[in-house]
């Protein structure tokens, strides 16, 4: 048990800075449990309202840290977090973390649908029950993935990318502005990655940001603006030829990440 | 007919089969959680742990539930305590726990006279449950039940997905913590129907039977209950008939509701095969 970084009660969220971008870090340093290593090193990035910014390095390089730090998972040593320019926690229900398929139990007895109103939760804190408006979301969100036919199905007897589709239904249940997405095309089939590509596309254009963790570095000019690159916890320049987005080289209208 | 319901001329058969229900749904209902989230060896730890805590209740001539509660409550505490600390595996601290306490309950009862009343705590004795320990079952019967309703979409969000529940700020530590304690309670009725060494298949067995037959935990829980009903009823009347250990025989009625279950789901899978995608 950690502390509690979070509160888990409804009606105690604060209203976005409308000036703020989605988020930044101002040197950001986050330690290994036990708090004598060091997972993360003094990272400044920033995601600009409707950004697809990717975060790509090698195994260990800190990315799924960096994203369990924004999401409030981990305590932060020093440096600062900011979401639509408040402190983690204080709008968590606009932020959405979308954990890697393996920290899910996908034996439990819950259907798809079940799965996906779970996104709704931190609207509803404890004791309150899921009501009309909450199930209707999650049809809308079912119908929007492709999954409205498998909604009773248990979650266990879906195809790897459809359970990688239900965690994106989730996160879109709950009406999140920020999603941070860890691998989210790791052992997916095609026709799922063209699925998610094709919603995260809609979404940035809803103004929805997003920042990815990946290390499929060939999709990366198509699919982001921009790119953060981690190695040992610390942001370092692309390496040569890399895509930076051009956003990178020469600051452009979306004002994406920059690194340092 | 008459076979079924002579036995229950009797107030004692009438109280037995009021309290096996009650205990049998209590522990089946709960019993889905214990199931899916693989606690079962925590469920035999609490039964085994209680010992202590009902001899010493005899010894001092005070409500034996009351004693055992106390034990079990004890019990979780420590487990969730051991747990949150990782220098020793949990299943290891519970297996040191569970038979260093249950072997100090040994040696408290080789020093009292009355083996009778003893031997009820090993293997219970439903059919001398009294009305005041009826009430207690119908509490513990009650807030389980409403425990388990109440907090039904946290528990399950942190029984499948803990990470998602912690950017909830909904902590898993915590959720965990009130299963211990729904446990801990149910452990201490289960007790009084089948005894110490028996009450786990009461928290197991029509849980792992239902979890074969549907994948709809709502569905589970009351399938679990119905099985756990029958099983009450069928095994309190056959131990009348018989005239053999009321315990043991609500456990091999929960036993045979098993096999039967595992037996229909197979043969269920080989005539209609997995949906595929």
């Amino acid at each position: 048990m950690s502390d509690p970084l979070l509160p888990y009660s409804r009606g105690r969220h604060a209203d976005p800075d409308p000036d703020a971008p989605a988020l930044s870090t101002d040197r950001l340093t986050v330690c290994y449990s036990g708090g004598d290593r060091v997972a993360l090193r003094a990272v400044s990035l920033r995601v600009a309202r409707g950004a697809r910014v990717a975060l790509v390095g090698p195994n260990g390089a800190g990315k799924s840290t960096l994203l369990k730090a924004v999401a409030g998972l981990l305590p932060v040593a020093s440096g600062g977090v900011k979401v639509y320019g408040n402190p983690v926690g204080a709008c968590h229900h606009r932020v959405a973390y979308l954990p890697q398929r393996g920290d899910i139990d996908w034996t439990f007895p819950v259907s798809v649908a079940r799965f996906v109103l779970a996104g709704r939760y931190v609207h509803l804190g404890w004791l309150r029950r899921p009501g009309r408006r909450d199930r209707d979301a999650v049809t809308t969100v079912l119908e929007r993935l492709g999954l409205a036919d498998l909604a009773g199905r248990q979650i266990g007897r879906l195809s790897g990318g459809q359970q990688q589709r239900a965690i994106l239904a989730r996160a879109l249940a709950q009406g999140a502005d920020l999603l941070l997405l860890d691998e989210p095309l790791n052992a997916v089939d095609a026709a799922t990655r063209d699925a998610i590509d094709a919603v995260t596309a809609d979404l940035r254009d809803e103004g929805k940001s997003m920042l990815v963790a990946t290390h499929d570095l060939g999709r990366l000019a198509n699919s982001f603006d921009s790119a953060v690159y981690l190695e040992a916890g610390a942001v370092v320049p692309p390496p040569a030829g890399a895509f930076c987005g051009a956003p990178c080289c020469a600051p452009a209208e979306r004002g994406p990440a920059w690194a340092g | 007919m008459g076979w079924l319901t002579d036995p229950f001329r009797y107030a004692f058969m009438q109280n037995a089969l009021l309290a096996a229900v009650l205990i049998g749904v209590t522990c089946a209902v709960l019993g889905v959680y214990v199931v899916q989230r693989r606690m079962a060896f925590v469920g035999d730890a609490m039964a085994h742990t209680t010992l202590p805590g009902l001899v010493i209740a005899h010894l001092g001539g005070w409500s034996l539930s009351v004693g055992g509660l106390a034990a079990a409550g004890v019990t979780a505490v420590a487990i969730a305590w051991v747990s949150r600390r990782g220098r020793v595996k949990e299943d290891t601290a519970i297996g040191v726990v569970l038979t260093g306490m249950f072997a100090v309950g040994v040696l408290l009862m080789s020093r009292t006279r009355s083996f009778r009343d003893l031997s009820h705590m090993l293997f219970g004795n439903v059919l001398g449950v009294t009305a005041a320990d009826l009430w207690l079952i119908a509490g513990v019967a009650a807030l389980v039940l409403a425990a388990l309703a109440l907090f039904h979409k946290e528990l399950e969000l942190t029984s499948y997905d803990p990470t998602h529940a912690e950017v909830l700020g909904l902590r898993p530590g915590l959720t965990r913590l009130l299963l211990l304690g729904l446990l801990a309670l149910a452990v201490v009725t289960g007790i009084q129907a089948v005894g110490v060494i028996l009450t786990n298949a009461l928290l197991v067995t029509p849980a792992a039977a239902a979890a074969l037959l549907t994948d709809r935990l709502p569905v589970r829980m009351a399938l679990a209950a119905l099985i756990s009903t029958g099983c009450a009823a069928g095994g309190l009347v056959a131990s009348y008939a018989l005239e053999a250990s009321s315990g043991a025989s609500i456990v091999l009625a929960c036993t045979a509701s098993f096999a039967a279950a595992a037996a229909f789901a197979t043969a269920r899978r080989q005539f209609r095969p997995a949906r595929g995608d």
